[in-house]
């Protein structure tokens, strides 16, 4: 909790002297935040199916050598299913991360800065992943 | 960054013990949240044995005991004595709740009493609430229409539209819910908290009310709504057997229903 929104009762800082009113309407509502609720519910759902499936042809390929991770991979249907595992792993993660360092990070000037670090990293990973996964699938 | 541990001058010491009577045979030990804002001292826990053979059966008893017969500077909030009032929310034994509805015999061991947690305390176990009444006044409880009442009498509502206001009416803003949820505690300045977001509900789901899209529009927000991690802190801790986690999951619901 900021300072400001502490010191009303007069028992404590007296620096804010707006009314308890004012500060909790604030700046009034973003009108954002369905999209990202939504979209956070989504992946998770979609991580189910996909985690089990990646699991289970993981487990299958135990042991396997490069060409035949390769051949594996090779098949439409696998690749089409990694890419949404990894686009769907990373958007969550993306939005999970974002939900917690807005709530625990208060000095906004860190918050957007930690924001900005991690939503880069995010993607910087996600297309590392993405590429490899197409390397492997267009391999000879 | 959020605050884990608390400041040196809110660290809580050791206090006074005031003995029961030497006769007493039922005795329980109270040990009690005191701070004085005029002493310029840190807060500390007083310890009060109470002969329960003298003593009515509900901690708020017990409290109303030590301010009549032994501590007369303990100071609290209670007013209806019957969970109506919502006066007397504080911290009993780790939970949040109405001393008046808690029996003593429920507690093992020692009863510990604290003020609500995480508000700015005004002495002992009383609590400054003025934020979330203020975040109380920023949702408009009352209803807003723009079609005039019938003019023989009142707004009317069919018994399945007056059914969907069960479980939201009988709140009584005690606000054991709020200052149960850590979203509350860490974002508390922006995030409304359970209590309101169920009283907005409130007001949202009344059949009567024509400001439902002006409501969902105020709430539409990462932190006055979105704070709510589902934790159920707030459900876990009503005193009145309330679900406000499920009146913030119905808002969800409908600000993704508007987008359909």
């Amino acid at each position: 909790m900021t300072e400001s929104a502490l010191g009303q009762s007069g028992t404590h800082s007296r620096r804010v002297m707006r009314s308890s009113l004012a500060l909790a309407r604030g700046l009034g509502a973003a009108h954002s935040g369905v999209t990202h609720w939504w979209v956070q519910r989504l992946t998770a759902v979609a991580l189910v199916p996909l985690s089990l499936w990646f699991i289970v042809a993981m487990l299958h390929l135990l042991g396997a050598g490069q060409p035949e991770v390769a051949r594996w991979l090779q098949h439409p249907i696998n690749a089409v299913l990694l890419l949404c595992l990894i686009l769907a792993s990373f958007q969550h993660m993306q939005l999970g991360l974002q939900v917690i360092i807005e709530d625990y990070v208060h000095n906004k000037l860190t918050q957007l800065a930690t924001l900005l670090v991690m939503k880069a990293i995010t993607l910087l990973l996600a297309l590392s992943a993405i590429i490899a996964a197409l390397k492997l699938a267009f391999s000879q | 960054m959020a605050k884990f541990t608390l400041p040196a001058n809110s660290r809580v010491s050791k206090g006074k013990t005031y003995k029961a009577p030497a006769d007493a045979k039922n005795v329980k030990v109270f040990q009690i949240y005191r701070w004085d804002p005029d002493a310029n001292a840190p807060p500390r826990t007083d310890t009060y044995e109470i002969n329960l053979d003298q003593c009515g059966p509900m901690v708020l008893d017990a409290l109303i005991k030590i301010k009549n017969e032994i501590d007369s500077t303990l100071t609290f909030r209670r007013s209806c004595r019957e969970g109506i009032c919502g006066s007397c929310a504080m911290n009993i034994d780790g939970t949040n709740t109405l001393a008046c509805l808690k029996p003593i015999e429920e507690i093992k061991g020692a009863v510990r009493i604290y003020p609500l947690p995480h508000m700015p305390v005004v002495k002992d176990l009383v609590p400054d609430l003025s934020l979330p009444y203020a975040q109380l006044q920023s949702i408009e409880p009352w209803l807003k229409t723009q079609t005039p009442p019938p003019p023989d009498g009142e707004r009317r509502q069919s018994r399945e539209e007056r059914a969907k206001l069960d479980g939201l009416w009988e709140c009584i803003l005690c606000f054991c819910c709020s200052t149960a949820c850590p979203s509350y505690w860490w974002n508390g300045d922006r995030y409304l908290g359970p209590a309101l977001l169920l009283a907005a509900y409130r007001w949202i789901a009344d059949s009567r009310d024509e400001a439902t899209g002006e409501r969902l529009d105020a709430l539409e927000d990462p932190f006055k709504l979105y704070r709510c991690h589902t934790i159920m802190n707030c459900t876990e801790t009503c005193p009145k057997g309330l679900n406000p986690a499920k009146a913030i999951a119905e808002i969800k619901k409908l600000l993704a229903e508007r987008q359909m």
